[in-house]
C-alpha cells in the first residue's frame, strides 16, 4: 500500500512535468506548427527561472516566497515565450523547416542552460551544487493540513501548487480550444490554413500567438521541474529533455485532446517509476522497464491508426508552411 | 442605357515571378447578372478573380466596388464589401461541421453559438432551395454538398457578389441542373454571379454575359444572346479552332485485354470494384463513365497491377503478335513491359507518375532508369524523348531542366500523356487526362488518343464530361458504385440515359 502511494505520488510529479509540456504543444501544434523545441523551451524555463530567483535570494538575505514564485514564473514565462517566438519568427514569417528549426532550437537551448546552469554551480560555491531553498519551499509548500489527512486523501492533496496548475491549465485549454470561437479559428488554421485565411481568419497572427503561448506554458514544466521535481537545484544530466520528448511522445499519446493529456501524463509518470518500485529487477530489466511509456505510445499510434478515427488524427496543415500567394 | 455597376475592375495587373498573369484587364459585373468568364488554363481568371476576393493583392489598377474605390488586401475585406468566392478546391476544414464551417472567422470575442446559426443557416437554404445538415462533417459530404456548403457560407456572411470557380467540373449533370436553378433563385434574389467555367454548354444555358480572357488580356464581352460557341471559342483561343472531336470507324478491332468478375476489396473492406467484366478491343477507344470514386481508379490500377484482386478475378491480355497472358498477380513493371501504360492524372497531378521537384528528363527516365546492363543510368535517351515530346506536344517550358512542379497543370499533364503514348503502348489507360485542361490542350490529347487507336492500340480513357465520352469513345462503360451498370454505344446512346446509368444501381436498390 504503502508502495502504491509512493507510486502514485512520483507519477504524478513527473506527470506534472510532461503535462505542460504537453498542453503548451497541444496548443502549438493546433495552429499547425509541430515544435520539436519543447525540450528546450523547458530548459530555457528552468534555468531562467532557477536564474531569477537564485541572484533574488543572494542579495535579500529574507526574501519574500510570493515574490520569489512570481519571479521565477514570470521569468521562466518570458524565456520561454521568447525560445516560441524565435521557432515563431523563424517557421512563420521566414518559413525555415518546421523540424530542423525545432530540433535546432532543443540543442542550442540544451546549451544555454547547462552553460548557465554550471556557471550558477560554480557561483554558488560550496559543494558546488547551487539550492534556491527558499522559493523551493514555496513551490513545494502544500496545503498545511495535507499531511494529516487520509493517505489517499493525502495522495491528492499532497502537493505543491503547480501540480493543480497544471492540470487547470489543461482544462482551460481544452475548453478555449473547443467552446470558443477563437479555439475553432484555430483549429482551423491547423487544419487548413487557407481555408482559414480564406474564411478571414487572420493566420499568421494566430499560429504566432498559439506557438508563443504554447512555449510559455511548455516553460512553465521545466520551471515545476527544477523547483518541485529536483528540489531548487540544476544536475546537467539530461533530465529535463528526456522529459521534454516524453511531453512531445504525450501529445501524440492524448491525440492532441487536452483532457487526455492530463490521465496520460500520470499513466506517463507512473510507467517510468514503475521499476523503482517492481522487486527483483537487475540493472538490466530496469531499463527495459524504463521504455514503457514509449512502448505505450507506439501502440496507442498503432491503435488510433487501426481505427482511422478522424477525430483522434493530427491536425491536417501540422509541419507545412503557409504562404497565401503560393501557386 | 446606362448600367451600374456592382464591380469596376480598371487596369489590373498581377505576375508571378517572370509570368504576367493578368496584363491591365478591365472587368465589369453588373448587379443582378450572371456573368461567365471564360479562357484558357492559365488566361488568367482564377487569378483575376482572387484579386477580388482578397487572395491576392494586384500589382497595378484599382478596382471600384458601388462606385467607391477600394483596397481589398485579405478576404476579410472582400466579405465586409459583399464579395465571396468559392473556389475550385473547397475552402473547408474536413474535421469540422458544416455549421462550424460556416461560422469561421466571425464573431471572434464570443462562445460559439451553433444554435443561432442553425436557424440562420435554415433561413438561407429555404430561400434559395439549399439542403444543408448543419451538424454533418465535411468528411462525411459528397462533393456536391461541400459545393451547397460553400456557397451558404459565403451566402450567411452577406456576399451580394459571388463568384463561383470551375463549379460543374466535378458535378454529375444532375446535380448541375440543381446548381443552376439554385443560380437563378440568387440572380432573381438580386445577388450578381461570377461563374468560371471551360464548358461551353453552360455558358450558353446559364448565363447572361460573357467575357473573355487569353494569356491575361481582357478580349472582350458580349451578351450571350448574341453570341455562340463557335464565336466564343475562337475569341478565347484567338484564332479559329474546330469544335469538333474525331471519331473514326475502328479499324478491325481484336480482343485486347478481357476483364472477368474483377473484384477489388480495399483497407476498409469496402468493394471498391463488384464483379466486372468487360473486354478491351485494339483500335477502338473505351470510355469509363461514373461519378467520381464509383471505381475508375481501382479498375486502371487492377490492371496496372497496382491493387491486389480478390479470387475469381482474371484480366486476360492479348498482346499484337504474342501469347495472352494472365495479368493477374504479375508485377506492375511485367505488365509494363508487355505494353499496358497508364496515365492517371489525379486531382492534383503528382500524385502518381510524376515527381514534381524533378526535371523534365528525369520524369521520363522513371519509366526507363532500369533498362540497359551498365551500373550507371541511361541519361542520354530519356532525354532525347523528353525533348521529342516538349516539341511533339508543344509543352511550354523554358528548358528540360526545371523541376515540373513550376511548369502550369496543362504543361505537366502533357508530359505524363506524352510519355506513356512514347512507349508505344498495346493497351493505354488514362484517366481524367484532360482535368481542368483547356480546349485547345484537350483537343491534342483527343488528337493523341485517336492516333493510338488508329495505330491499332487499345485505348482506354476515364473521362469526367459525358458530352466529350459521347464524341470520343466507341463504347463506353458505365460504373456505378464498383459495378458495371452497363455499357452503351458511343454513337448511339443519349447524355440522359448515361447519367442515369451513372446512379442507376442506387435506384435499383431502392426499388
Amino acid at each position: 500500500m504503502t508502495q502504491l502511494i509512493s507510486l502514485f505520488q512520483g507519477g504524478i510529479m513527473f506527470g506534472t512535468v510532461i503535462l505542460y509540456g504537453a498542453t503548451g504543444e497541444i496548443l502549438t501544434e493546433k495552429s499547425g506548427n509541430l515544435n520539436l523545441g519543447v525540450p528546450g523551451i523547458m530548459y530555457m524555463g528552468g534555468i531562467v527561472g532557477l536564474m531569477s530567483v537564485f541572484f533574488y535570494e543572494m542579495n535579500n538575505p529574507a526574501p519574500n516566497k510570493l515574490l520569489c514564485i512570481l519571479i521565477a514564473m514570470g521569468c521562466a514565462f518570458a524565456a520561454s515565450v521568447l525560445g516560441g517566438l524565435i521557432y515563431s519568427i523563424l517557421t512563420i514569417s521566414l518559413r525555415a523547416n518546421q523540424n530542423v528549426t525545432g530540433l535546432t532550437l532543443t540543442i542550442f537551448a540544451s546549451g544555454f542552460a547547462n552553460f548557465f546552469g554550471g556557471s550558477l554551480n560554480k557561483l554558488a560555491g560550496g559543494v558546488g551544487q547551487i539550492s534556491v531553498a527558499t522559493t523551493s519551499a514555496a513551490f513545494r509548500a502544500s496545503l498545511p493540513f495535507a499531511q494529516d489527512l487520509h493517505p489517499i486523501l493525502s495522495m491528492l492533496l499532497g502537493y505543491g501548487f503547480m501540480v493543480y496548475l497544471a492540470v487547470v491549465l489543461a482544462f482551460v485549454t481544452n475548453w478555449v480550444i473547443n467552446r470558443t470561437s477563437v479555439g475553432l479559428n484555430l483549429r482551423a488554421v491547423g487544419e487548413n490554413p487557407a481555408t482559414a485565411d480564406a474564411a478571414g481568419i487572420n493566420v499568421t497572427r494566430y499560429k504566432y500567438l498559439a506557438t508563443c503561448i504554447g512555449a510559455g506554458i511548455s516553460g512553465l514544466g521545466g520551471l515545476y521541474y527544477v523547483m518541485d521535481y529536483t528540489k531548487g537545484t540544476w544536475d546537467s544530466d539530461g533530465g529535463i529533455e528526456r522529459l521534454g520528448w516524453l511531453a512531445v511522445a504525450l501529445v501524440i499519446f492524448s491525440s492532441w485532446k487536452p483532457k487526455r493529456g492530463i490521465w496520460g501524463a500520470y499513466l506517463f509518470g507512473m510507467l517510468s517509476w514503475l521499476y523503482f518500485y517492481l522487486p527483483g529487477l537487475t540493472r538490466r530489466s530496469m531499463e527495459l522497464f524504463k521504455m514503457l511509456p514509449y512502448l505505450v505510445t507506439v501502440i496507442v499510434l498503432v491503435v488510433v491508426s487501426l481505427r482511422r478515427s478522424r477525430e483522434n488524427q493530427p491536425p491536417a496543415g501540422l509541419g507545412l508552411p503557409y504562404f497565401r500567394e503560393e501557386r | 442605357m446606362e448600367t451600374r455597376k456592382a464591380i469596376h475592375m480598371v487596369d489590373i495587373t498581377k505576375t508571378f515571378g517572370e509570368v504576367v498573369a493578368n496584363d491591365k484587364v478591365c472587368l465589369d459585373i453588373r448587379p443582378g447578372e450572371i456573368l461567365a468568364l471564360l479562357g484558357e488554363n492559365g488566361s488568367g481568371k482564377t487569378t483575376l478573380m482572387n484579386m477580388l476576393s482578397g487572395i491576392y493583392l494586384p500589382e497595378g489598377g484599382r478596382i471600384c466596388v458601388n462606385d467607391n474605390t477600394e483596397v481589398i488586401r485579405c478576404p476579410r475585406d472582400a466579405y465586409n464589401l459583399g464579395i465571396g468566392m468559392i473556389h475550385q478546391h473547397f475552402k473547408l476544414v474536413d474535421v469540422l461541421t458544416a455549421a462550424e464551417n460556416i461560422v469561421l472567422g466571425l464573431n471572434e470575442h464570443k462562445l460559439i453559438d451553433l444554435k443561432n446559426v442553425r436557424t440562420q443557416v435554415k433561413a438561407i437554404c429555404d430561400r434559395y432551395g439549399f439542403v444543408v445538415e448543419p451538424d454533418k462533417k465535411v468528411y462525411d459530404m459528397s462533393v456536391s454538398e461541400k459545393q451547397t456548403l460553400e456557397i451558404v457560407k459565403v451566402l450567411y456572411r452577406g456576399a451580394d457578389i459571388l463568384i463561383l470557380d470551375e463549379p460543374t467540373a466535378v458535378l454529375t449533370p444532375q446535380e448541375t441542373e440543381k446548381l443552376f436553378a439554385v443560380m437563378r433563385n440568387m440572380k432573381a434574389d438580386g445577388k450578381s454571379i461570377v461563374i468560371i467555367t471551360h464548358k461551353l454548354h453552360e455558358v450558353m444555358e446559364i448565363s447572361d454575359r460573357v467575357a473573355v480572357l487569353r494569356r491575361g488580356k481582357f478580349i472582350g464581352d458580349i451578351n450571350t444572346a448574341d453570341t455562340n460557341p463557335q464565336q466564343l471559342t475562337d475569341m478565347m483561343v484567338g484564332r479559329a479552332v474546330s469544335l469538333n472531336i474525331d471519331r473514326p470507324e475502328p479499324k478491325e478491332p481484336v480482343e485486347r485485354l478481357m476483364v472477368q468478375n474483377l473484384t477489388v476489396v480495399d483497407a476498409d473492406g469496402v468493394k471498391r470494384l463488384d464483379n466486372v467484366s468487360f473486354t478491351a478491343y485494339g483500335g477502338e477507344i473505351l470510355g469509363i463513365a461514373g461519378i467520381t470514386g464509383s471505381g475508375q481508379r481501382e479498375l486502371l490500377e487492377a490492371i496496372a497491377g497496382l491493387q491486389t484482386m480478390e479470387a475469381g478475378s482474371s484480366i486476360r491480355f492479348m498482346p499484337p503478335g504474342k501469347e495472352e497472358v494472365e495479368l493477374v498477380g504479375k508485377s506492375p513493371l511485367d505488365i509494363y513491359k508487355l505494353g499496358v501504360g497508364l496515365a492517371f492524372v489525379p486531382e492534383d497531378r503528382f500524385g502518381m507518375g510524376l515527381v514534381g521537384s524533378m526535371d523534365l528528363s528525369d520524369n521520363v527516365m522513371l519509366r526507363s532508369y532500369k533498362c540497359g546492363k551498365s551500373a550507371f543510368t541511361d541519361r542520354k535517351t530519356p532525354r532525347a524523348l523528353a525533348q521529342k515530346i516538349v516539341d511533339e506536344l508543344e509543352v511550354v517550358t523554358p528548358s528540360l531542366n526545371i523541376p515540373l512542379r513550376r511548369l502550369s497543370g496543362g504543361n505537366v499533364q502533357k508530359v505524363l500523356v506524352g510519355r506513356e503514348i512514347a512507349s508505344e503502348p498495346s493497351l493505354l489507360m488514362s484517366a481524367y487526362a484532360v482535368r481542368g485542361l483547356d480546349i485547345n490542350t484537350s483537343y491534342t490529347i483527343y488528337r493523341l488518343l485517336n492516333e493510338q487507336k488508329a495505330r491499332g492500340a487499345a485505348v482506354m480513357y476515364v473521362g469526367e464530361d459525358l458530352d466529350v465520352l459521347l464524341e470520343l469513345c466507341d463504347r463506353i462503360l458505365v460504373l456505378c458504385a464498383g459495378k458495371v451498370s452497363g455499357i452503351v454505344d458511343g454513337r448511339a446512346a443519349k447524355k440522359e440515359e448515361v447519367g442515369l446509368l451513372m446512379t442507376h444501381l442506387e435506384e435499383e436498390a431502392k426499388a
